[in-house]
């Protein structure tokens, strides 16, 4: 059940979306959320997810699997849009009157904008994590954060820490799974019980894994140390990054999107 | 004898229906003998691990059925702690299962959840303790005080006292030193010869098993490929180490001779046989010479 989570994923590949430099698709993502709010007609949303099924289609990432990650934010979108219908209140005549509640056209256009905001937002970001492997994203938000460098800001370690945190979660949730199967042989119940009980039963299974968590920092930061590890200062890399003809067009390409949709927005009537 | 286990057709498939499913076992059936000490071996990813986890019910088989004393362990998916109060099972690595402040605590874990009485639970806790050679000044340490083998015999002793009609070992004696190994394993076997529990010991090492076990059940690809007395696996040596499993050095060397053509029997894999055989032979050879 735990092997199941599927947060920041990465689906390897080699199409043109994988091989866009990081920070290229980090910054397009950006930008990618805020077009999606500034987008406010129907127009202009039809462009932004016609963009993102060209995008899946070119990553040749499976349907199945978008529609996994999907899954879990069902109820979100679902809560989201059913708040707009019922508290959005327009200035024509309510469609719907049940008692104190009132639907309005406008309720009714606005919750199906927020719902189709939130999936497309959600596909979108899963876009980048699925294209990109974890180790180049910190890559990335370490070149592009490197300005505040100036400012002390610790960017190196910040980037090193994330790698480190997103390397050892597929380790944590094994080992949990090991801890919770220890357990569970000796009796211990996880899934039945008062809420007092549950909390209770979830010492045993804590206890062991913070202290495996321990050991294993303690373990990696001696590996590191043996290596001569010592922060960010002179530190050259093995993959540099580098802006390429791709990454050119593909920004090019976005820049003219973004204009459109911005276009829309003197055309087409708004929500 | 009766079977205390009994496995049949029993197939596992992790992530079924998934583009990334595998098959860990299959179609695997066999009996457990009540009383036996059963040495369980394979090469990595053979789906050892993967079969004792079902028999107290960590995992569910994917296909077939798993009988404790003849009744169907998932007849009644709401007993299965009862069968895992029955089944004792210690992990790989148990000791990174302590969680408590004392290890007399960690060790009642397990008697505690059976919802046994207080005085019933010290008494358990002494018995498993000492079957693990701790001694009883240790019982009131935190268990992250121990030593790595003391550790490791402190989660077994957790798992002792739930007085298990079955106990399963997975690796118990991985990553120690020469001396810890057989510190551990011969407790366990005196456990085994004191108490006449059922004992399935998964090991890597054939000169473990050879030393301990009363039957061995061979694993290769997720099936099983021999099960059979101690004497008889190892008389198939030359099939054993075509799967990729080591046999004791002694049977190698056997092995070899027979290959040399000296008439000896194939079933060696003690060293005091071993001494005898060969005597024997020289004998023969003296005689016929």
């Amino acid at each position: 059940m735990l092997r199941d989570i599927t947060i920041g994923q990465h689906f390897p590949g080699n199409s043109v979306v994988h091989r866009l430099d990081p920070r290229l698709k980090l910054l397009l993502t950006m930008a990618y959320i805020i077009i999606l709010f500034v987008a406010s007609n129907p127009l202009g949303l039809v462009i932004n997810i016609l963009v993102l099924g060209v995008l899946y289609g070119l990553s040749k990432i499976p349907l199945k699997l978008i529609l996994k990650s999907l899954k879990p934010i069902m109820p979100i979108v679902f809560f989201t849009a059913l708040l707009n219908l019922f508290f959005i209140t327009g200035t024509s005549e309510p469609l719907v009157q049940l008692g104190f509640l009132k639907i309005y056209p406008e309720g009714v256009r606005y919750a199906v904008l927020m719902a189709v905001r939130v999936v497309a937002l959600i596909a979108g970001t899963s876009l980048l994590t699925y294209t990109t492997s974890p180790i180049s994203l910190t890559d990335a938000i370490e070149q592009l954060l490197r300005p505040l460098a100036k400012l002390r800001f610790p960017v190196h370690e910040l980037a090193m820490m994330m790698t480190i945190a997103l390397r050892f979660i597929p380790t944590l949730i094994e080992e949990t799974d090991k801890i919770m199967n220890a357990q569970k042989a000796r009796g211990a119940m996880l899934d039945s019980g008062t809420l007092k009980e549950r909390m209770h039963a979830l010492v045993p299974i804590l206890i062991p894994l913070f202290i495996s968590a321990f050991r294993r920092a303690d373990e990696l930061a001696m590996a590191m140390e043996c290596r001569c590890y010592h922060g960010g200062e002179g530190r050259t890399r093995l993959k540099q990054l580098r802006y390429g003809r791709l990454d050119l067009a593909a920004a090019l390409v976005s820049a003219l999107y973004f204009v459109l949709v911005l276009a829309t927005r003197l055309v087409a009537k708004g929500f | 004898m009766a079977a205390i286990i009994k496995v049949e057709h029993l197939t596992h498939i992790y992530g079924e229906g998934m583009p990334d499913a595998t098959t860990a076992l299959e179609d695997v059936s066999f009996e457990v003998e009540k009383g036996e000490f059963l040495g369980v071996i394979g090469s990595t990813g053979s789906g050892k691990s993967t079969l004792i986890s079902h028999f107290n019910g960590i995992l569910k088989p994917t296909r077939g059925k798993i009988y404790l004393d003849g009744k169907d362990i998932w007849a009644e998916p709401d007993k299965i702690r009862q069968v895992r109060f029955a089944v004792g099972m210690v992990q790989q690595y148990p000791e990174y299962q302590l969680f408590e402040e004392t290890v007399a605590k960690d060790i009642a874990f397990g008697p505690r959840n059976m919802g046994l009485p207080e005085e019933e639970i010290g008494e358990r806790v002494r018995r498993s303790a000492k079957f693990c050679g701790l001694s009883e000044d240790l019982l009131e340490h935190s268990p992250f005080e121990l030593s790595g083998g003391q550790k490791r015999r402190a989660a077994i002793a957790g798992v002792m006292a739930m007085n298990p009609r079955v106990l399963v070992l997975d690796e118990p004696a991985a990553g120690l030193d020469p001396e810890g190994r057989d510190t551990i394993l011969s407790q366990i076997k005196q456990y085994h010869k004191a108490t006449g529990v059922t004992v399935l010991l998964v090991s890597h090492s054939m000169e473990d098993i050879a030393k301990y076990a009363d039957r061995v059940l061979v694993m290769d690809q997720h099936r099983i490929a021999m099960l059979d007395e101690v004497a008889k696996v190892f008389a198939r040596a030359d099939e054993l180490l075509e799967l990729g499993l080591s046999v004791p050095q002694v049977t190698k060397i056997f092995l070899r001779l027979r290959q040399m053509g000296l008439e000896i029997p194939t079933d060696v894999y003690t060293v005091p046989y071993a001494v005898k055989t060969i005597q024997e032979a020289l004998a023969a050879k003296k005689e016929v010479g």
